[in-house]
């Protein structure tokens, strides 16, 4: 279990001020300059070492992304573009960071753009996110007012900041629909190869991070390497905000350390699942996306990527969506499905063509209105979904419905069967006699 | 070169492709066929249609092979060339899944979409589709949208390719077309649901792979299998472009583009492709004579001896006056007649136009060729407006400014062209010092290895015609514009006739009159060869020979009528403005008792005594030939050739600041021709244009 010295978020509830001043206690900011001196190089090599993986929900090694960008800044300049666009249902770690700790995530984009040799920062923040907007904004001020960012800062590396305040689609998220976005055109992923580290926004050079990466790492800069890679399992390494929600006694939000056990983390933080430990059906353990895992799976299953990789689903945003037996499963995944057809940018034919089908069959699933061969076509559709879509919404899409399938098949079976089963009769109706 | 090469294994067969292919065309190269959607060659990719799925062995996911480039792919971990699989049930599985997402919302009103028969989908359908619907659910239905009068749009049968999405902003230059919503509700629309602002508008019809936009005009008019399909050349502007002329029984039925690089690449204009409607209208199907002022029917037999009869008088008092769509062998044919009779006065060109007088071909063709724009760095367009006059040449021009930096400056009215360029001033006057100015596209085309000139048939006819046409080469002269392998200097034409009948020498003799003269009382006969773009209000009391296929205005000054065959319905030659020969083929036979043309003059010299010397078209363009070398090389544009030519310096130009500035070259895009004004599409387009242009206040 995490201990208090070893918080990143040191004010995750909101506790304490989120102001400068209050910050700069809390230990933002500190060292920065220092960091500054270092070789872009070294603060690479230094994430690295740290084994931060993405928080976004992919994993990808944090460090190595950064050093995908150019080495140099030719003709074109490098941007560094925050990905605050938390959307993923069930997700709202950064929403947190935002309000609260905003301004871990300000020196977090001033160090990951100095190691990528960028001037020039985007936060793209989610449409909904008002309050988030305005207090990264007032942030913002702070940092500029005391010349921590802008130009001729007392940091030494010219740093412009600016947030961008998105309209509310979940697509926007995926990296290079963000860009599009970002660049005031709609919202439609892009094809990739090239990637944005080659041509992101207009073009340059960009990184898209997700804000927890990037409000960790200057934590990592200041404690070190070891002491973040010194948590969690090998390859799963460093503390994670974890989201509870659901069918908890205490659904909340909580920076513990990689490679908690599932039970330890519900005991521990949100006082045990509702009606005892019996009474967990499923747990989605990374976000709408991801496929659900049963209770005796997960139980005792450690909360990182490696692990819930095995177990066929993936800690995503590490969004814990906990579902006790009184989940109607189907109903959930039909609902999550609905999302998806919703949130579908509609360029690509497999998301577009594919996701309504699936929340339609679903839908009837739920009454039972359906009919048994539908179960394998519905997960036919998934799979002809999945891996065939220009970005990973297609994905996103499938996993759920697959993981509802692949786990509580006998659920919509049963449901089926319940419905087509003789009814009570209606009066006044004949029957012949036997 | 190895290094711009990369070794592939398509299909377990070894291929060597160059690193800027996409996987696409090199499957394509080892001889597998792709299926496609949203992929079009010139166009941007957009991937998003995922039928072109292909394996890559290794690779997690099925590859789009439309948006991987060649160059960026992996070796194998042992440094063998990757595999890559077109076919097999992993790919089968990949595209059926795709064809199966397509076709669930896809209505299968196949029996009455008018793409029936022609549509890709239909044919992919076939091999990858399902016997059977595993989709049970209510299809989606998309409201209709309005796009004007040449594109019907029925768009529950989109599959949101955005071909036509990115034609519009790529290629016509309009962004007004595009994908509202999203998911399941994505749709295309114009937005203001009104037809495109451009003369392109009507190619998204043979882009769309589906029936969602098909042509308005054509609708439930025919069935593709029904159609006589015949390659022709296109004649509605200078630039000859490539169609196939698709006919039923006795009528034109569509025309459509076909791919020529070096003229049309693979568009055309919404003039050439929708005409069609005013070839069957209006037409002059028996011969007529005017008698107590009335017009009556008759025979050939009289109408040639009255025609005879007028043609008696004296050489000095004939006339010959050629139109913008007479073909060669007319020219030809009526030229020789001319010479027989001893008549002197000629003439092909506008009213008040004075060059090619002197048969210095280089002088009136567009050397650079139409291609050569993609070659050059920098253009100066003086007195035209391509949009108008080779719509599908300035599609070209964009590309070039889109694509390859492509600088352009203009004299003359500064119009939309759809691509961005510096107004350098409206007039001759500009002209003077052009090059000593000091703006950034005057020190672009100094600086340019390739400059172009190209100067508009409009801005070479009146008074100072001339004196421009000398201005513009000595421009391109000082430019470094002509050198041995760039000829950069050129005039872009606005009649599809008017480059052939200069090289048949269609222009007054010495001593003749021209065309001002002829319509203004010179001569006592006229023979009019089409030629209803004139102005014929001041003929006085000249009897008029009009030999054309509409009845207009030259119909209705006439005293004979001699009908011909129009574009579609004969085998003629025509010369384009760079200077290419080219042949129409006859997709019909004339209209009633309508002739050929030259058959026309020819059977007329029998009348007259004068037989000339050929009974077959074939034989009368063994006479071209022979007279003029140019008439040999059929399909070739002389291009650089015209360098040396070029390269002397021409007469210094005068008084072009008295010249009066260029003016709009064309009114009415739909309807500069004949047969345009019988066309009722065209007269749509033309009154849709117009209510488009008038600004309207927001209620």
């Amino acid at each position: 279990m995490l201990q208090d010295k070893d918080r990143i978020f040191t004010n995750l509830y909101g506790t304490h001020s989120p102001g400068l001043e209050e910050a700069k206690k809390r230990g933002a900011w500190h060292l920065v300059p220092e960091m500054l001196q270092q070789t872009p190089e070294w603060i690479c090599d230094q994430i690295k070492a740290s084994g931060l993986r993405g928080r976004g929900g992919a994993g990808f090694p944090t460090g190595l992304k950064w050093t995908f960008m150019p080495k140099e800044v030719r003709d074109r300049p490098h941007y560094l573009v925050v990905n605050a666009d938390e959307s993923e249902p069930g997700t709202c770690k950064d929403r947190e960071i935002m309000r609260h700790d905003p301004h871990l995530l300000i020196e977090g984009c001033m160090v990951a753009s100095y190691a990528m040799r960028a001037h020039a920062c985007y936060v793209y923040i989610r449409g909904e996110y008002i309050a988030e907007r305005e207090a990264l904004e007032k942030a913002v001020k702070e940092a500029y007012e005391a010349k921590l960012i802008g130009k001729d800062n007392v940091n030494g590396w010219d740093f412009d900041l600016y947030v961008h305040h998105g309209a509310g689609a979940y697509i926007c998220g995926e990296e290079t629909a963000l860009l599009e976005s970002l660049e005031g055109k709609k919202g439609q992923p892009r094809l990739k190869p090239p990637f944005p580290a080659n041509a992101g926004l207009y073009g340059c050079p960009t990184t898209v991070n997700n804000v927890e990466s990037i409000a960790v790492a200057p934590t990592i800069l200041r404690r070190g390497a070891d002491w973040f890679a010194g948590f969690g399992r090998p390859n799963n390494a460093g503390t994670k905000l974890f989201c509870v929600s659901g069918h908890v006694n205490k659904p909340c939000n909580v920076e513990e350390e990689m490679s908690i056990t599932f039970k330890d983390l519900i005991d521990t933080h949100c006082g045990g699942i509702r009606g005892g430990w019996d009474n967990l059906k499923a747990v989605i353990p990374g976000g709408s996306s991801v496929p659900m895992v049963p209770a005796e799976q997960i139980m005792d299953a450690y909360m990182d990527f490696d692990t819930l990789r095995d177990l066929k689903s993936g800690l995503g945003t590490a969004a814990v969506i906990v579902m006790d037996k009184s989940t109607d499963l189907v109903q959930a995944i039909s609902r999550i499905a609905y999302f998806y057809k919703h949130e579908s940018c509609g360029q690509c034919t497999p998301c577009r063509e594919g996701t309504g089908w699936m929340w339609r069959v679903l839908e009837r699933m739920a009454k039972g209105e359906a009919d048994h061969k539908e179960i394998d076509m519905l997960l036919d559709v998934s799979q002809q979904i999945e891996g065939h879509t220009i970005c990973a919404l297609g994905d996103a899409a499938a996993w759920p419905v697959q993981g509802l399938i692949r786990h509580f098949r006998h659920e919509i079976e049963d449901r089926i069967t319940r419905y087509r089963a003789p009814r009570a009769l209606v009066q006044g109706q004949t029957v012949a006699a036997e | 070169m190895a290094d711009d090469l990369f070794k592939l294994n398509i299909d377990g067969k070894d291929i060597e492709v160059p690193k800027s292919y996409t996987l696409m065309q090199a499957c394509e190269e080892a001889g597998a066929e792709i299926p496609r959607f949203c992929y079009h060659e010139r166009l941007s990719v957009a991937g998003n249609c995922r039928m072109c799925l292909v394996q890559w062995k290794g690779a997690p996911k099925p590859i789009a092979s439309c948006a991987q480039t060649v160059g960026e792919m992996r070796m194998n971990p042992d440094g063998t060339p990757p595999n890559i699989l077109t076919s097999g049930d992993y790919v089968e599985k990949a595209r059926n899944g795709v064809m199966e997402f397509l076709l669930i919302n896809h209505p299968l009103d196949c029996p009455i979409c008018d793409q029936g028969g022609e549509c890709d989908l239909q044919d992919q359908a076939i091999a990858y589709g399902r016997s059977g619907s595993r989709y049970s659910l209510n299809k989606r239905a998309v409201e209709n949208k309005n796009m004007g009068p040449l594109v019907k749009t029925i768009m529950t049968r989109c599959i949101q390719c955005t071909r036509c999405v990115r034609f519009a902003a790529e290629v016509a230059g309009v962004e007004e077309l595009g994908m509202i919503s999203r998911g399941e509700d994505a749709e295309i629309t114009t937005y203001l649901e009104e037809s495109l602002k451009s003369e392109l508008s009507g190619n998204v019809i043979d882009l769309c792979p589906v029936g969602a936009l098909t042509s308005k005009p054509y609708a439930y008019n025919a069935r593709p299998w029904e159609l006589r399909k015949t390659e022709s050349i296109d004649v509605m502007d200078a630039m000859g472009a490539a169609i196939r002329v698709d006919a039923k029984g006795a009528g034109v039925m569509r025309i459509m583009p076909v791919v020529n690089e070096e003229v049309n690449e693979e568009w055309i204009s919404d003039k050439s492709r929708f005409i069609w409607d005013g070839l069957a209208r209006q037409r002059l199907d028996k011969p007529y004579i005017r008698e107590n002022g009335k017009l009556r029917a008759a025979s050939w037999k009289e109408a040639l001896a009255r025609t005879a009869e007028l043609l008696e008088g004296p050489a000095e008092k004939i006339g010959f006056l050629a139109g913008d769509l007479t073909e060669v062998e007319q020219a030809k044919a009526a030229k020789d007649l001319a010479g027989k009779l001893g008549v002197k006065s000629l003439d092909c060109r506008p009213a008040g136009a004075a060059y090619g007088a002197d048969g210095v071909r280089e002088k009136y063709i567009l050397n650079p060729t139409l291609m050569g724009i993609e070659e050059a760095d920098a253009l100066l367009l003086v007195g035209t407006n391509p949009r108008l006059e080779a719509a599908v040449w300035n599609a070209r021009i964009r590309k070039a400014w889109l694509w390859n930096e492509l600088q352009v400056g203009v004299v003359g009215e500064p119009v939309d062209l759809t691509y961005s360029y510096e107004h350098l001033g409206s007039g001759p006057a500009d002209l003077d010092g052009l090059l000593d100015g000091d703006s950034e596209f005057v020190k672009a085309f100094k600086d340019a290895k390739r400059p172009m000139v190209v100067v508009g048939e409009n801005a070479i006819t009146g008074e100072q015609g001339l004196d421009v046409l000398n201005a513009a080469h000595q421009i391109a002269l000082d430019a470094g514009a002509i050198s041995e392998d760039w000829a950069g200097f050129g005039v872009l034409h606005n009649a599809a006739g008017r480059v052939g009948a200069l090289d048949v020498g269609f222009v007054p003799e010495e001593g003749g009159a021209d065309t001002v003269a002829m319509l203004s009382g010179g001569v006592e006969t006229l023979v009019l060869l089409g030629g209803d773009e004139h102005d014929l209000s001041n003929l006085g009391d000249t009897k008029v020979i009009y030999v054309g296929h509409h009845g207009e205005a030259g119909a209705s000054k006439a005293d004979v009528i001699l009908p011909c065959a129009a574009y579609t319905e004969m085998t003629a030659t025509y010369v384009n403005t760079e200077g290419r020969v080219q042949m129409t083929s006859a997709a019909v036979q004339p209209k009633g008792e309508a002739r050929e043309a030259w058959a026309i003059f020819r059977a007329l010299s029998d009348v007259l005594g004068k037989t000339l010397p050929y009974d077959s078209a074939a034989e009368l363009r063994e006479h071209l030939r022979e007279e003029n070398a140019v008439f040999a090389g059929l399909g070739f544009a002389p291009g650089t050739a015209g360098h040396k030519v070029l390269m002397e310096a021409p007469a210094k130009a005068q008084n072009l600041d008295k010249a009066r500035p260029f003016g709009a070259v064309i009114e009415d895009f739909y309807l500069t021709n004949p047969i345009a004004r019988a066309s009722k599409t065209m007269a749509e387009c033309s009154l849709m244009k117009r209510s488009l242009e008038t600004p309207v206040a927001a209620e």
